[in-house]
């Protein structure tokens, strides 16, 4: 293994440069205001950008995702009222139904796109910044928070609520549907975990990790 | 002004990709992958085996499209009587119910996403196999809305497990899924994987000097 050779000369002059991840042009890393983004001069991705107060933000926003997740999952997510008929089902409901049906494929799929990679992702957000914010850092830190990086194409919430919508809509006619405690908090969980999402500041998570190792 | 633009590559250095430290190359490559001296990532000066990985994966997307299209995604049974829904057919049944906003939005996401994502990789991949000097800027625009717009496909999958989940009065009314739907889940997901394995900066490579 390489890296280690860095002198501490050369390590500061890596660290006052970064390249653009997305056509690997080489920029000078300037301080940014509150607020203010840096973009690749060459194609226009995004660089870094600076946010105020980003590790309580975050840590917040994880921990109310935390409540909104659990009730999602626990609380009745929708009731299906027919001809006097009533079917109460959960979050999970969907996900054990392919199961039944031999469709584990799609099971796992569903299972990880809306409980799985959700939970990993408020869970590994709390176990990094949380010690981090007291200058401490957990165990597996880094294997963590990059697993948290990896959550954020794969957590589908969004995608799934929208899934919803579309199946009440087509159910609409059929039957008399009424949204349960669940299907609010997951509104609420798909708010607030965008909103812990940006108001993360990834550079300065490395940034504090690399300081405090 | 002309002159070539400093890249990292070009000052001996890489890039990690998960938390974008930047270390030296080094000199021999063979003893094993590098190591990110920060997030202990394994350093790749650009993704390795890009084009070949991301052609597989497209390719095996191409394939899976047509059964995902052909076969159907879910039957509703009722009354004992079965209909089959593809996807294009049940898009068409949201516009019959005079609900053409949803209609959109489900066409949208599940058959122009896909096919644009799938047209849109290929393009890409040829553009940097003929290395191609044809707006870089366009072309990375392009590759960066294909890899976010992907996921959004998964509407039909999720809608699916909805359904299943809540209409199960047995002989009244059913619902099944079909073998389209595990097909347009894998066309999703290899798609998904094929944007995560192209890398842009081939696109610049190929663009040697400021114009």
């Amino acid at each position: 293994m390489f890296p280690a050779r860095s002198n501490e000369m050369n390590m500061s002059a890596l660290h006052s440069l970064i390249a653009c991840h997305e056509c690997d042009l080489l920029h000078r890393v300037q301080s940014l205001h509150y607020g203010e983004r840096a973009k690749c001069s060459r194609c226009g991705a995004l660089l870094y950008a600076k946010k105020r107060d980003s590790f309580e933000h975050t840590i917040i926003l994880a921990l109310a995702s935390l409540i909104f997740f659990t009730l999602a999952n626990f609380f009745p997510f929708m009731t299906f009222e027919l001809n006097g008929r009533v079917q109460v089902s959960l979050l999970s409901t969907g996900v054990q139904e392919f199961f039944e049906r031999d469709m584990w494929e799609l099971g796992i799929l569903v299972l990880c796109a809306s409980i799985i990679f959700p939970a990993l992702k408020i869970l590994g957000m709390l176990y990094v910044l949380g010690p981090l914010e007291f200058n401490r850092r957990p165990w597996h830190a880094a294997l963590v928070f990059r697993m948290v990086e990896h959550c954020r194409t794969w957590a589908m919430m969004d995608v799934y609520l929208l899934g919803v919508i579309v199946a009440v809509v087509k159910l609409s006619d059929l039957a008399n549907l009424v949204p349960g405690v669940a299907i609010y908090s997951f509104v609420a969980l798909i708010f607030t975990l965008a909103a812990a999402d940006s108001a993360l500041d990834t550079h300065m998570v490395w940034e504090k990790m690399e300081k405090i190792s | 002004m002309r002159g070539v633009y400093p890249t990292a590559a070009r000052s001996g250095l890489m890039s990690c990709h998960a938390c974008h430290q930047l270390s030296r190359i080094p000199p021999v490559l063979s003893e094993g992958e590098p190591i990110c001296p920060r997030c202990e990532a394994h350093l790749h000066l650009r993704k390795p085996n890009s084009i070949s990985r991301t052609w597989a994966l497209l390719i095996a997307a191409y394939i899976l499209y047509i059964p995902a299209n052909v076969l159907p995604v879910m039957t509703v049974i009722s009354f004992g009587k079965g209909e089959a829904d593809t996807i294009l057919s049940g898009v068409k049944e949201l516009i019959h119910a005079g609900m053409v906003p949803i209609a959109l939005l489900v066409f949208f996401a599940s058959i122009t996403v896909p096919v644009l994502k799938l047209l849109a990789l290929t393009y890409l991949l040829l553009s940097v196999q003929y290395k191609s000097q044809w707006r870089p800027r366009e072309r990375t625009k392009l590759y960066r809305m294909t890899e976010v717009v992907g996921r959004w496909s998964m509407i039909d999958i999720f809608m699916i497990s909805i359904l299943i989940a809540l209409v199960k009065l047995d002989a009244v009314a059913t619902i099944e899924p079909g073998p389209g739907a595990i097909s347009f889940a894998a066309v999703v997901i290899l798609t998904m994987f094929a944007a995560m394995s192209f890398d842009p900066r081939l696109i610049w490579d190929n663009i040697e000097e400021k114009s």
